[in-house]
C-alpha cells in the first residue's frame, strides 16, 4: 500500500487539530495509551511543529490498566514534554459518584464516563480530542468530526449539525462541550500502516508475548487480579492485543506477530473485527450508542 | 493507493443502505462478527433473507423505523482503491444530512426504484449533486429483480432521467446508468446473468476505475491562515509561522505574496513541516509558512499571489440550502463562516426559491423554509476574500450559523 492515501488522511487530521486549537479556549487530548491515541499525539506534534501542541493530555485511569501502557505513557510524556493530567475512576467510586459493577462481567469501562465528565467540569474543557474511528462500530459510523455534547455529555444523534466541506462549526453555548475526532476517517489498517510509516513506538502488549490467560465465552482473557473469576482455568499462551482498554473487558488474540509487518498481514487476513475483542460492545446491539448517549467518547 | 470518497442519494427505500451492505458483502469486506450480528438481527426481525441495510443503519431509531436518518461513513478497500462512503438518508426531512454526505464526495450514486422511476426526491437529489458540482454521477436503477430484469423498464427510466437533466444548461457531470439489484447482487460487484442485454460493467468495476483527480484547482494560489504558531521558546525566538492548508494552487520559497486584507507584500521565506522544510507547498498540503518580513497576520487572513487575487467584497450572491426548522426571513442576521473568517452577515435579499423538480423560480416568496434552495444576496460586516464556487470549491463555499442556537443553518455556494 503506497503512502498516497495516508498522506491525504494525515493532512485531514492535521487540519482538524488546528481547527480545534483555533476555535476552542481550553481543549484537551484524551489519551488512553492505545495505538489510536498514540497516533493522535503524533499528529498533534506535526500540526503545531515547531511549537508544542497547545493542549494537555488527559488520561482517565480505570485503575485496571495494563502496567505496560502506563510505563509507555510516562515515557512518551517525558520524551515530548507534554502536560499530563490523570484522573482516577477509583476516586469517583470513593466519592460515591460511580458504583462498581458486580458479577463475572464487572468492568470499569462505562464508569469512565463519570470521571471524564467530572474532569471536563473541573478543568472547564470546551473540547476533548479523541481517537475514535468511524470504522470501529456502527454507531461511531454516525459521528460527526465535531460532535456537540450537552452539559451531561450526551450525544444527540438526531440533532447533529450538518458538516459541510471543511467547515467545522465549533460554536457552543455555556456548559456544552465538543468531542473532536481527527482520525474519524482512518481504518484500523490505516492506523497500523501509518505507525509503520512513521516508525512510532507502541506499548509492548500489541506484540506477541506469553501471558496467563483464561477462556471465557470463546474469548481469550488476560488473567489479572481485577477479573472476577468463574472457575475458569488459567493457562499460558502466545497472545497479543489488538485494542487496548480496561483489562477486564479487553480480550487478547492468539498471535505470534512480533513485528509491525506481521501485525499488518494478520489484520488483513483477520475474519474478526477489532471491536470483536471488546466485551463492552457485545453487551447488546446498541451498546456503543447507549454509552455515547450517556456521555462516553 | 488512491482514495475515492463517494455518497449515495435517492428517495427513501430505494435501497441505498442495502447497496452499500451488498458492496461490503460481495467484496468479502465483512468480518465474521459483523456477519453474525446482521444474521441475528435479520432473524429477530423475522426476515428470511439477510437485511444488509442493518450494516449501515447504526442508530436504534433507524433500525426500528427501517430508514436511514443520518449519514453513516463506511470504509472498504479493494486491491487498487480505498473507498470512503457516505450512506445518506433518502427521507426529505433529513435532506441536510444528505447534503453533508454529498459535500465531501467526488462521486454520487443516485438510486432509483425500477418500479417507481424518476420521482420528486430523485430530482431533488440530482439538483443538489449538480449544485455542489459533484463531477461524477452514477444513476443506479435498483430492484431490477422486481421488474423481471426488463430492459424496457431500464431504458424508460434512463430516458426520463436524461429528459430531466435537459433543464440544467450548465450541467457538466459525467452520468453513467447501471441496472442493479442490491438485494440479489446483480451488477453490484458481480456482473449479472439476469440481464444479458446490459453490456456495461458492474458498479464496483466502475468505482475502481473512474478518474478521481478530475478536479483540482492548481492555478489560483490561496492560503487561508488557520492558526498562528508561536513556540515562545529559546530556540525559536520571535518565530511566527502561519499554519494552514493550501486550498488551491501552490506556493514556492522566494515567491512574492500579498496578505489579505492588509494588502501588505512579502516573500515566502520557508515552507515548514514536521518532516522537514519543503521548496514548494502543493495544493491540499497542510504546512506552516514563514515570511521574509514581519507582517501582522491572524487567523482568517489569506496569503495569495500578488498577480492573482480573489474577489474582495462585503457583498456576495449565493445559492443556499436551508437546513434549519426556523424560517429564514429577508433581513435575517447570521454568522458566516468562510475560509476561517467568522463574520456577522445579513441576508439582504431573497432573489428566488427554486423548485427542484420543475426548476421554476419563485420570486414572490421571501421566507425560506427547511430544505429550500434559494438564491440570495448576503451583506457581511467585513470583506470576504472569495472565488466563485465553480472555480474554487474551498474558497467558494461557506456556512451560515445561527448566533443564538449556534447551529449550522445553511450551506452556501458563491456564484
Ligand atoms: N426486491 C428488492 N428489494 C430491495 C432491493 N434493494 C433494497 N430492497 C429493499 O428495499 C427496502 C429499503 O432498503 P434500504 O436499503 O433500507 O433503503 P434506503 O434507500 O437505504 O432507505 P433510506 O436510507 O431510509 O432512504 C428494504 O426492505 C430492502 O430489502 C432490491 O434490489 N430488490
Ligand atoms: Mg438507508
Amino acid at each position: 500500500m503506497s503512502s498516497n492515501h495516508l498522506k491525504e488522511l494525515e493532512e485531514e487530521s492535521i487540519y482538524i487539530m488546528r481547527e480545534v486549537a483555533a476555535q476552542f479556549e481550553r481543549p484537551a487530548l484524551l489519551f488512553s495509551g492505545g495505538k489510536d491515541s498514540i497516533t493522535l499525539v503524533h499528529l498533534a506534534r506535526k500540526a503545531f511543529y515547531p511549537a508544542k501542541f497547545p493542549f494537555p493530555l488527559v488520561h482517565i485511569d480505570t485503575g485496571h490498566n495494563f502496567p505496560e501502557t502506563l510505563t509507555f505513557r510516562d515515557q512518551l510524556v517525558g520524551k515530548i514534554g507534554a502536560q499530563l493530567i490523570v484522573r482516577y475512576v477509583q476516586d469517583s467510586i470513593n466519592q460515591k459518584k460511580a458504583t462498581e459493577e458486580t458479577g463475572k462481567y464487572a468492568s470499569r469501562n462505562s464508569l469512565q464516563t463519570v470521571t471524564l465528565l467530572d474532569t471536563i467540569e473541573e478543568f472547564k474543557f470546551d473540547a476533548c480530542i479523541g481517537g475514535a474511528r468511524r470504522d470501529e462500530e456502527k454507531a461511531r459510523a454516525k459521528e460527526r468530526i465535531f460532535s456537540v455534547r450537552d452539559e451531561f455529555g450526551s450525544w444527540e444523534p438526531k440533532r447533529q449539525r450538518p458538516e459541510l466541506w471543511g467547515h467545522l462549526n465549533g460554536m457552543i453555548n455555556y456548559g456544552e462541550n465538543v468531542r473532536c475526532f481527527p482520525i474519524s476517517n482512518w481504518t484500523e489498517l490505516d492506523v497500523w500502516n501509518y505507525i509503520k510509516q512513521e516508525k512510532l513506538n507502541l506499548p509492548s502488549i500489541y506484540f506477541t508475548h506469553q501471558r496467563e490467560v483464561l477462556i471465557r465465552d470463546g474469548q481469550i482473557f488476560p488473567y489479572s487480579e481485577f477479573l472476577n473469576m468463574d472457575g475458569e482455568e488459567i493457562s499460558t499462551q502466545d497472545v497479543r492485543f489488538r485494542t487496548v482498554g480496561d483489562m477486564t473487558c479487553t480480550a487478547a488474540v492468539s498471535s505470534t506477530a512480533g513485528t509491525l509487518d506481521d501485525i499488518i498481514s494478520e489484520i488483513k487476513s483477520s475474519r474478526i473485527s477489532e471491536r470483536g475483542a471488546r466485551m463492552d460492545d457485545k453487551r447488546s446491539e446498541a451498546a456503543m450508542e447507549k454509552r455515547k448517549l450517556a456521555g462516553y467518547f | 493507493m488512491k482514495l475515492l470518497k463517494f455518497s449515495t442519494a435517492g428517495s427513501v427505500d430505494d435501497g441505498k443502505s442495502t447497496l452499500i451492505g451488498r458492496l461490503l458483502y460481495d467484496t468479502g469486506s465483512l468480518t465474521e462478527d459483523q456477519l453474525e450480528a446482521v444474521e441475528a438481527a435479520s432473524k429477530r426481525k423475522g426476515f428470511d433473507y439477510l437485511d444488509l441495510s442493518l450494516l449501515t443503519d447504526g442508530l436504534s431509531a433507524e433500525r426500528e423505523q427501517g430508514i436511514t436518518i443520518d449519514v453513516a461513513h463506511i470504509y472498504f478497500a479493494t486491491a487498487n482503491r480505498k473507498f470512503i462512503i457516505a450512506d445518506t438518508p433518502g427521507h426529505v426531512e433529513y435532506t441536510r444530512n444528505m447534503v453533508t454526505g454529498a459535500s465531501n464526495s467526488r462521486l454520487s450514486i443516485i438510486l432509483i426504484d425500477a418500479r417507481k422511476g424518476v420521482i420528486e426526491q430523485t430530482q431533488r437529489h440530482f439538483f443538489i449533486a449538480n449544485l455542489l458540482q459533484i463531477p461524477e454521477i452514477v444513476v443506479a436503477i435498483n430492484k431490477m429483480d422486481l421488474v423481471d430484469y426488463q430492459q424496457a423498464k431500464f431504458n424508460a427510466i434512463k430516458e426520463a432521467f436524461l429528459q430531466f437533466t435537459q433543464g440544467f444548461p450548465n450541467f457538466k457531470q459525467n452520468i453513467t446508468f447501471i441496472p442493479i439489484s442490491s438485494l440479489k447482487g446483480d451488477n453490484v460487484v458481480n456482473e449479472s446473468e439476469n440481464m444479458p442485454w446490459y453490456k456495461g460493467k458492474s458498479l464496483l468495476h466502475y468505482l475502481e476505475n473512474v478518474d478521481v483527480n478530475s478536479y483540482v484547482n492548481k492555478k489560483d494560489a490561496r492560503f487561508p491562515v488557520q492558526y498562528v504558531i508561536r513556540p515562545h521558546s529559546e530556540e525559536f525566538h520571535d518565530y511566527r509561522g502561519y499554519a494552514g492548508q493550501v486550498i488551491s494552487g501552490a506556493f514556492s520559497v522566494g515567491e512574492e505574496v500579498t496578505v489579505l486584507p492588509s494588502q501588505q507584500k512579502s516573500k515566502v521565506k520557508q515552507v515548514v513541516t514536521f518532516d522537514g522544510d519543503l521548496e514548494i507547498a502543493e495544493t491540499n498540503s497542510c504546512v506552516t509558512l514563514l515570511l521574509e518580513d514581519e507582517v501582522d497576520i491572524t487567523r482568517g487572513n489569506m496569503l495569495v499571489k500578488t498577480a492573482n487575487q480573489p474577489q474582495i467584497d462585503k457583498e456576495i450572491t449565493a445559492d443556499i440550502c436551508w437546513m434549519d426548522t426556523q424560517l429564514l426571513v429577508q433581513g435575517g442576521k447570521y454568522l458566516i463562516e468562510h475560509s476561517h473568517n467568522l463574520i456577522k452577515a445579513m441576508v439582504r435579499e431573497v432573489d428566488y426559491i427554486v423548485h427542484t423538480s420543475t426548476l421554476k423560480k419563485d420570486t414572490e416568496t421571501k421566507t425560506i423554509k427547511l430544505n429550500d434552495i434559494a438564491r440570495v444576496k448576503i451583506k457581511t460586516a467585513q470583506p470576504l476574500f472569495f472565488d466563485a464556487y465553480e472555480q474554487n470549491q474551498a474558497n467558494g463555499s461557506f456556512i451560515l450559523i445561527n448566533e443564538q442556537t449556534k447551529n449550522t443553518v445553511a450551506a452556501g455556494i458563491i456564484v
